[in-house]
């Protein structure tokens, strides 16, 4: 039987490359597949545990996890489309108003 | 006959080491490739390949939700919306922000470092396996049901309230209230005519694209009597995008065809 | 030399008592209704003032033949009215204390309060503001008998801030005058120092005694140490220096006369400025405990009879010689009360005769301004005897009483004073006998300079005797002036005995060898005063002098000039240093500190880039280096 914490390993690297994709990567769209796959890494990791553990609560989880996934894909490209409609862009970094 | 033999490599452990590199792969593939549909592909990989772990894990209901949310509704849509907003602008690779790129790899591999630090070891006991908790219920699906709507079921509710919202509210964002009165054809002939009139811009319908020997496509212009290109035969996007066709060699091949006429018809009408 | 007799506790009071109060809220309601009603009582305003006061005349007037009937131990009648509010063990009642002492205040605040409400309807009947000028006069006279009826010192201290409020409002009463409302401002500035007094000696009591009731502390004053009755005691006579204008918080008295006439004459001669003196009578007890404060008010009261007497000599305007006249009197009911025992009597006895014939005068002093124009300068003045008969006549009254001419009131009232200071001590007799001889050199300066002599009358200046309204009650004044001495002489005594725990004294017609020397001195007095200033004219404009005594008493012995020196000039430098020191280090500092963060802002802004990534990496940053401390934390 192979070792679990293969799966949780592998997790934290798929989490770990999508953050890096997150902070550099400036196409909002492109930003925001690696946040999905930030996601898909904790999901990956529920699953594991729930094998770990032997219990469905963790599949569960992962199930409303991407239901969540799914309504903020919708609302945020939402978004991005707007601010196309606007400003004709979907870099990341064209939108700075933030700044003083 | 009663030791059970314990394989050294189950199907599991082959799956993991095929599939795992490739989702990692998949990973990269989207955090490194310029083209966003070259980013959404690698992390079509990348999600087929957790689904395939999810099902060697026994979870078959996840495995196919995961196609079929992920990368077949999430991800199309991606690909709608990367469609709508202009499939052909590659990020450039120069880093805007000072530091961003050493400073997120540095980010990235201390996420990493901690986690697998944390991970590390923590695991003592061979895996329960979810094999028991399927079967209590006869089945992967049936499991899930039976928490989704007994434990769970308040949990479930919020998520259905959540994409109502969600729904929604992707729709106000995407509507476009109209501020103006559109315009109809009288009042759309009158702004030509008085463009016309104040910058003489030409009140007809525009040219056509060149019909050449070698081509009629949408991106060869059409040529003026005086041999210049009439810019307003082709859309300015093409010409953007550079996807504009030189006319010259489409002239030369033309003339060659018209020369070549000409002869045949002057043989024809020397005989 | 103390001797405490048991005080007669008040008994409770009933019939006609129970009606005290309204001497109080029927001019304090009509103040009220006059101040609100504004123009609507114009017409009837000052009537109705009148009548209120005349009200609260007749009220003291038949609790005052109530008690004449009451056997000598009843007469004493408190009369509790409600609690004020009450703290912890603390309760604060307001009660009336009607008892032979107060009832004599009450009836000499409405009796003269009312003769100058009838007087003020003639004098102010061309002021337009003549109904604003009666509700202050009212407010007065119900500040003034609360002061005067309280049975507890709290309640006192009430009416004592109203009668200071009053005072103000009435000095500066024609306010358009800079002058006017200076004077007011300082009045009011000056009693402040002594209310502080005041309000320390009542925290004090309410310390020691647990009550500031008259009774309480009066039954605890013999069992106090020594230290905190001499403490409580002075904190009392400054508030007594505040109200009376004694020396050293003077300054504001002569400056007061720039009010109306009728308020110099009732607030600031015959009612208000006695206050002091009732005050220290009222606390005899404590006073009694404490010898050193009794000395200090001796002391006190000495050196404001001869200062108040050196500044009359040589004002030329005739309130301000009248109001050194008046700071001179309450100096020797302040030094009658500060005797003890033995003066008590005597100081409310020259209180009650002062106030009628200082009321007298200034009402005089104010119908010669009235005939005058308004001109206050005695160099001005002169020969009104003939055209002013009734005002010189009546003034006439109140120069001899308070010289102590035979048989008219100040010679009985003044004459027992100088003889218990002689009793009390040799210097200090001395002192009151010199004292009076100068009453004497001022008061017929004043009688020469104003009725006789030359007319010196600036041009266009008509002099003739006033309405009647107004004349009558200088008679009535005039009147008390002669006889009120000789009818209250063996009397009083008597009737103040159960009150202030007094022994009698013989007192007989014949003057005793310290009388024969009064009547020598003030002799010498009158003479000199002659000689100097009734055989040649007088100069319309005060000679020029380098007499060092003349120009102190110009200058009112240079009481502002001190003051300003001691008080006023370090608090101005020390407002001047605060200012500074405000704006060069606080200011500065608060400045620097703001200007500090502003640039550590500006800083720190930087990081805003508005850039989505910089903080999502600020953000990993941040959850690396928290999740690193909690994974590694309990490693080390």
């Amino acid at each position: 039987m192979m070792n679990p914490e293969n799966y949780l390993i592998l997790a934290a690297l798929l989490f770990a490359i999508g953050s890096v994709g997150v902070l550099t990567r400036r196409n909002a769209l492109v930003v925001f597949m690696c946040v999905e796959l930030m996601l898909n890494a904790c999901n990956l990791a529920l699953v594991a545990g729930a094998h770990i553990t032997g219990t469905l609560d963790g599949q569960v989880t992962a199930f409303f996890v991407m239901v969540v996934a799914a309504a903020e894909v919708v609302v945020g490209l939402a978004i991005i489309v707007s601010i196309y409609k606007t400003r004709r862009s979907t870099s990341v970094d064209d939108a700075n108003l933030l700044k003083l | 006959m009663n030791t059970t033999l314990v394989p050294l490599v189950t199907g599991a452990e082959v799956t993991f080491w095929i599939v795992g590199p490739l989702a990692v792969l998949g990973a990269l593939g989207l955090v490194l490739s310029r083209r966003a549909v070259y980013a959404a592909l690698s992390m079509a990989v990348a999600m087929i390949s957790l689904a395939v772990l999810y099902a060697s894990l026994d979870a078959p209901f996840l495995a196919m939700t995961q196609i079929i949310v992920y990368t077949g509704a999430v991800l199309m849509m991606f690909l709608f919306v990367l469609m709508m907003v202009g499939v052909d602008t590659p990020d450039s690779a120069v880093e805007t922000l000072k530091a961003q790129r050493p400073l997120a790899v540095l980010g990235g591999i201390g996420i990493a470092s901690l986690l697998f630090f944390a991970i590390g070891g923590s695991v003592y006991q061979p895996p329960a396996t979810v094999t028991e908790a399927n079967a209590a219920f006869g089945g992967n699906v049936e499991g899930l049901a039976n928490l989704m709507f007994g434990r769970y079921v308040f949990v479930f509710e919020l998520c259905s309230a959540l994409l109502i919202v969600a729904a929604v509210g992707a729709m106000i964002l995407a509507h476009h209230e109209r501020v103006r009165i559109r315009k109809g054809q009288r009042e759309l002939a009158a702004d030509r005519m008085y463009a016309y009139a104040t910058k003489g811009e030409h009140p007809g319908p525009l040219p056509n694209s060149g019909v050449y020997a070698g081509t009629n496509a949408i991106g060869a212009p059409a040529l003026l009597p005086d041999g210049s290109v009439a810019e307003k035969s082709i859309s300015h996007t093409l010409v953007r995008r550079g996807a504009m066709v030189d006319p010259a060699p489409l002239r030369q091949v033309t003339g060659q065809t018209f020369a070549a006429i000409e002869t045949v018809r002057d043989e024809e009408e020397d005989d | 030399m103390i001797l405490l007799e048991t005080i007669a506790e008040p008994v409770a009071a009933t019939g006609m008592f129970t009606w005290a109060w309204t001497m109080i809220a029927v001019p304090a309601i009509v103040a009220g209704v006059l101040l609100l009603a504004g123009k609507l009582t114009d017409a009837w305003g000052h009537l109705l003032a009148t009548a209120a006061v005349f009200w609260s005349f007749a009220i003291a007037v038949c609790l005052f033949a109530e008690q004449l009937r009451a056997p000598a131990t009843e007469r004493a009648v408190s009369a509790p009215l409600y609690t004020w509010f009450s703290v912890g063990n603390w309760n604060f009642e307001v009660g009336l204390l009607v008892d032979q002492l107060s009832i004599l205040f009450a009836m000499l605040i409405t009796g003269v309060g009312g003769l100058i409400h009838i007087y003020s309807i003639g004098y102010m009947s061309h002021d337009p503001r003549r109904r604003r000028f009666f509700a202050y006069l009212n407010l007065f006279v119900a500040a003034m008998l609360l002061l005067v009826l309280a049975d507890n010192y709290l309640i006192l201290f009430v009416g004592w801030e109203g009668v200071g409020l009053a005072s103000m409002l009435l000095i500066s009463f024609w306010q358009h005058k800079p002058s006017a409302a200076a004077a007011g401002t300082k009045a009011f500035v000056m009693n402040r120092v002594g209310d502080l007094g005041m309000l320390m000696a009542i925290s004090t009591m309410l310390a020691m005694f647990g009550s500031s009731k008259f009774t309480e502390v009066n039954a605890h004053a013999a069992s106090t140490a020594p230290l905190w009755a001499t403490l409580i005691g002075l904190f009392l006579l400054l508030g007594a220096c505040g109200k009376s204008a004694q020396v050293p918080l003077q300054a504001w008295l002569l400056d007061a006369m720039e009010g109306p006439t009728p308020v110099s004459a009732l607030i600031h001669a015959a009612t208000m400025v006695t206050a002091g003196v009732y005050l220290v009578v009222r606390s005899h007890a404590l006073f009694e405990a404490a010898p050193n404060a009794q000395l200090a008010v001796v002391i006190v009261a000495t050196v404001t009879l001869l200062a108040g007497a050196w500044i009359g000599t040589s004002q030329d305007d005739i309130k301000k010689v009248l109001a050194g006249s008046t700071m001179s009197q309450i100096g020797y009911m302040m030094l009658a009360a500060g005797i003890g025992p033995a003066g008590y009597a005597f100081a409310i006895f020259h209180l009650l005769t002062h106030g009628f014939f200082k009321a007298n005068m200034f009402l005089g002093a104010g119908s010669v301004m009235h005939g005058m124009n308004d001109d206050v300068d005695m160099r001005h003045y002169g020969a009104l005897n003939k055209v002013m008969k009734v005002t010189f006549l009546t003034f006439a009254m109140g120069y001899l009483a308070i010289i102590g001419f035979p048989f008219f009131s100040g010679y009985f009232s003044k004459d027992h004073i100088i003889e218990a200071a002689f009793a009390h001590n040799t210097f200090i007799g001395i002192c009151a006998l010199v004292g009076a001889g100068i009453t004497a050199f001022y008061m017929t300066r004043l009688m020469l300079m104003t009725f006789f002599g030359e007319k010196r009358w600036l041009p266009g200046v008509h002099p003739h005797e006033s309405p009647k309204v107004m004349t009558i009650p200088l008679i009535i004044l005039a009147v008390l002036s002669v006889i009120s001495g000789i009818a209250m002489n063996f009397w009083i005594q008597t009737w103040l005995e159960p009150a202030l725990g007094i022994h009698a004294h013989e007192l007989g017609l014949v003057p005793t060898p310290v009388g024969w020397m009064t009547m020598a001195v003030v002799a010498l007095g009158v003479v000199g005063a002659w000689l100097v200033f009734g055989r040649k004219p007088i100069p319309a404009t005060a000679p020029a002098t380098n007499n060092p005594v003349t120009l102190a008493g110009r200058n009112v012995l240079f009481g502002d000039q001190v003051n300003d020196f001691l008080f006023v000039a370090p608090t101005t430098a020390l407002a001047t240093a605060t200012d500074a020191t405000d704006a060069q280090g606080i200011d500065k500092a608060a400045d620097g500190a703001a200007h500090a963060f502003a640039g550590l802002s500006t800083q720190v802004r930087r990081l805003q880039t508005g850039y989505a990534r910089s903080y999502a990496l600020t953000m990993v940053i941040g959850a690396v280096v928290v999740g690193a401390l909690l994974i590694l934390s309990p490693l080390g």
